[in-house]
């Protein structure tokens, strides 16, 4: 019953068709050979070959880490990872899209733990098994100091965590490589949520305007704007002053 | 790298950048903006939505001869993917109070809300948790925080950039609850940017008459998502989080109450029947449709599922006409073209300049305006830059932004622009970008009221899939404030609603009501729907596939 749909990419935005013939090259999706275009991106190179993906692809655009790849290259010894929608393919790739990444999440009270190390040693006490071997930052694709946040994590800096995990997209690429057996991304946003809690510092003025919120300091002046005619809504729109 | 042929331009904008750095030092607009006369004439001539064939009457339904943007229509004019006398609908598979379909940010707050308030709920989304558009936003969240804004103003600057169409109860809810997002969030654990003394970090952002985007460097959707997504994973007993489970169509039960929905596996292929005494739809957007051929900004499962099994039910829709446009996607490289520039960046100071380094637009109009502000330069006045594969586009002068905050700033405020264009050799801290409109956002949807009731009892809908809360544009910064404040309040409102809800026999027949109508109105039509992933299979791969709807052991 399920039926393939199409959403065609026909395009009438200004574009004009240079017919010269696409460079392409080989690329061996899980072992397998297809030819596709030079410039492809990993993503676009499986689904030229003709895959619909359902694991595999999120945002398509380097925010939410569906899409990690582990690829090897001709004659070279050594794994790479990226991010399948935004690395590209080379000729000669052996690539292989991890559908998911097996990952602990223990749930916890944000609001009975302590924002320093203790908080890492009851949630992740296995971070503490860190050998420092430093292969959890060559897997990310992000170029993160992923080992040394695991390391700060250790010492309680969640600053510094929150900071050098700023960009991590869970991708998991750091949680398979580890020898240690860390879930990294995890730690990263138990950090990140410690930090926005508990350490940085509060906005008074925020406080205050939710107070005058409350107290409906506004409510007067809305009354008068939701009364008003769409002509008159216009009038103070374009009369109101810029900051 | 950028191609050679593309030096003389990038020439000009350089020479001319002196200039305008010290224009845009003096606080004055850097370019005059436009009246409402020229705002009219700029979008009735070059806005995508103003084509002739851009749009057309929906033939059946609740909105039956209202204009909706001609791909909706055609989606909405489709068939269901199941045939309603096939599940036995009194042995459900699940039950449970709240059926929440989409796991985006707005699914996520309203799970996190209900749970609070003690209901039980099933999150059904499509792809993973957190696969959506909530993930991806850079730029930021309104809120009217700082001394000089206040939530009216914020009301006046949404009101004005929705051309005055928004509904205004939903205006102010949206308006008066900023403030206090920021602060539940900040309470989850949310890293918000600021300032040596705490206060927030705010910018300016399309159509913002004070400063009052909250950020979290680039990555402010991502960092918020994630806050999320881990709260509800610490809730497992409350929140049953089923992913690679999109709900396929709404069940209704004997009186016209929603009870809940077909959840359809994905990888098994498998159905099952939800039995819900609330149900809220937060399924986001439709980019992924690429109306009229346009890139899109938004993630893979962005196919407008939300508005068809509503509309289906018999849910009415609001503002289908329209469609957003972001003026800033990526022209070139060719690997990212429609990837989202943020608009930020111009709130920091970047300009759009033509191939001779001249600005030709106020940067920061509301995006309609922008964007076909951007369309007028390259194809009427045919001053756009022309990439290898033929697109055009305009600058977008980032190196501006170095001068006007220091060095280092672009890296560290906008590390994920940064990243996306370092990659193809392109520094945007001494170069330029190269940015042409693509397919944004859907301005209308499901009408809800302020409590995200629609006109079915028990169904709720919060977040993009919603209409009336921008009108017929929205602004930056307000959708994500948009699926925080209307998620939160659909988990509150349908919550207390399941307390007493007492529902009847469940039923599917709206189904085959509107198969007959289908018949009736003479469509015939092969799309199914919802369409729930776009394929982009080469045509000749596609021709190859020939079992690809063969209903043996190999599809
Ligand atoms: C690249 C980008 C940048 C943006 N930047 C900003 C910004 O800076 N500021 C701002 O205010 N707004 C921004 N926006 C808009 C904003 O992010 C979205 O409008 C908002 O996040 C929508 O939230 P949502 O929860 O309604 O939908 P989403 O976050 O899209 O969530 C919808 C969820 O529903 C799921 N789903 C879809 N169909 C089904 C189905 N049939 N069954 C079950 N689940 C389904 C999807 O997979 C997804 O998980 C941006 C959008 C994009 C794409
Ligand atoms: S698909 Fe989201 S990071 Fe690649």
């Amino acid at each position: 019953m399920p039926t393939k749909q199409t959403a065609k990419k026909k395009s009438e935005k200004p574009k004009k068709n240079k017919s010269a013939p696409k460079e392409m090259i080989t690329v061996l999706i899980m072992g397998k050979a297809y030819k596709v275009p030079a410039d492809a991106t990993i993503m676009g190179a499986i689904e030229y070959a003709g895959y619909q993906i359902k694991r595999g692809a999120g945002c398509r655009e380097g925010f939410c880490g569906a899409c990690a790849t582990a690829y090897r290259l001709p004659h070279d010894y050594k794994i790479y990872t990226g991010l399948a929608c935004t690395t590209l393919v080379q000729d000669g790739m052996w690539l292989a899209q991890l559908p998911a990444i097996p990952a602990e999440k223990p749930t916890y009270d944000i609001n009975k733990l302590e924002p320093d190390v203790t908080a890492f040693q009851k949630i992740y006490p296995e971070i503490f098994r860190c050998v420092a071997c430093n292969t959890c930052s060559k897997a990310c694709p992000q170029d993160l100091e992923v080992m040394d946040y695991i390391q700060a994590a250790m010492r309680g800096n969640i600053e510094m965590v929150m900071d050098l995990s700023f960009d991590c997209l869970s991708c998991g690429m750091c949680a398979i490589r580890c020898p240690a057996e860390i879930t990294q991304f995890n730690v990263g946003i138990l950090a990140k949520r410690l930090y926005g809690k508990y350490l940085s510092k509060e906005s008074k003025q925020l406080k205050k305007r939710i107070k005058e919120v409350i107290e409906r300091k506004f409510d007067r002046e809305f009354k008068q704007l939701m009364k008003m005619t769409k002509d008159e809504l216009k009038k103070k729109y374009y009369e109101r002053d810029m900051e | 790298m950028y191609p050679e042929y593309m030096r003389p331009s990038l020439k000009k904008v350089a020479q001319t950048r002196k200039q305008r750095f010290e224009l845009a030092k003096t606080d004055k607009p850097v370019f005059p903006p436009m009246s409402a006369e020229e705002r009219e004439e700029v979008l009735s001539k070059f806005h995508p939505d103003y084509k002739p064939d851009s749009k057309r009457k929906i033939k059946i339904g609740v909105n039956k001869g209202n204009i909706f943007t001609t791909e909706v229509a055609e989606m909405l004019e489709s068939r269901s993917r199941i045939k309603p006398d096939i599940f036995d609908l009194s042995k459900p598979d699940l039950e449970t109070d709240i059926l929440i379909i989409g796991g985006g940010g707005a699914g996520c707050a309203a799970a996190l809300i209900a749970a609070e308030k003690g209901s039980k709920s099933i999150i059904s989304t499509k792809l993973r948790l957190g696969d959506a558009n909530s993930m991806m936003s850079q730029g930021g969240m309104q809120a009217a925080v700082s001394a000089l804004d206040s939530p009216t103003l914020h009301f006046l600057d949404a009101m004005g950039g929705g051309h005055f169409d928004n509904k205004p109860e939903l205006v102010r809810a949206l308006t008066e609850n900023g403030p206090d997002v920021v602060k539940w969030l900040e309470e989850l654990g949310m890293v918000w940017d600021k300032n040596e003394d705490g206060s927030l970090v705010v910018r300016h952002g399309g159509g913002t008459s004070r400063k009052r985007m909250h950020s979290s460097r680039d990555y402010t959707g991502a960092i918020i998502m994630r806050t999320l997504m881990d709260e509800v994973r610490n809730h497992p007993e409350k929140i049953d989080v089923q992913e690679f489970m999109p709900t396929i169509e709404l069940i209704l039960d004997k009186s016209g109450k929603c009870a809940g929905g077909i959840l359809y596996n994905l990888e098994t292929e498998e159905y099952f029947v939800v039995k819900a005494k609330a149900t809220i739809i937060t399924t986001g957007g439709y980019g992924r449709l690429h109306i009229r051929g346009f890139d899109t900004t938004n993630h893979y499962g962005a196919t407008g599922d939300g508005l068809v099994i509503a509309y289906r039910a018999g849910a009415k829709l609001l503002y289908m006409d329209s469609v957003q446009y972001h003026p800033t996607g990526a022209a070139f490289p060719e690997q990212i073209g429609g990837f989202l520039i943020t608009e930020a960046i111009r709130g920091a100071g970047g300009q759009p300049l033509n191939k001779f380094g001249e600005l030709f637009v106020f940067p920061r109009e509301p995006r309609d305006v922008e964007s076909s502000a951007f369309i007028r330069e390259c194809e009427e006045r045919g001053n756009g830059i022309e990439t290898p594969s033929g697109r055009l586009g305009v600058w977008l002068d980032s190196p501006l932004i170095e001068m006007l905050h220091g060095e280092g700033y672009l890296d560290k405020q906008f590390p994920a622009m940064h990243r996306q264009f370092i990659r193809y050799g392109i520094d945007i801290a001494t170069e330029p970008m190269l940015v042409f409109p693509s397919l944004h956002y859907q301005n209308g949807g499901i009408e809800i009221n302020a409590k995200c009731e629609t006109n079915i009892p028990g169904l709720y809908v919060a977040g993009e899939a919603t209409g009336g809360v921008h009108g017929r544009n929205r602004l930056m910064g307000n959708s994500v404030l948009d699926y925080n404040v209307y998620g939160r309040l659909s988990g509150k409102y349908a919550t207390n609603y399941a307390k007493s809800v007492k529902l009847g026999a469940l039923s599917l027949q709206h189904i085959q009501t509107y198969e007959d109508e289908l018949k009736k109105a003479n469509i015939k039509t092969k799309l199914i729907t919802p369409i729930l992933l776009p394929s982009y299979t080469p045509e000749d791969v596609r021709k190859r596939q020939l079992t690809a709807q063969y209903e043996g052991t190999l599809r």
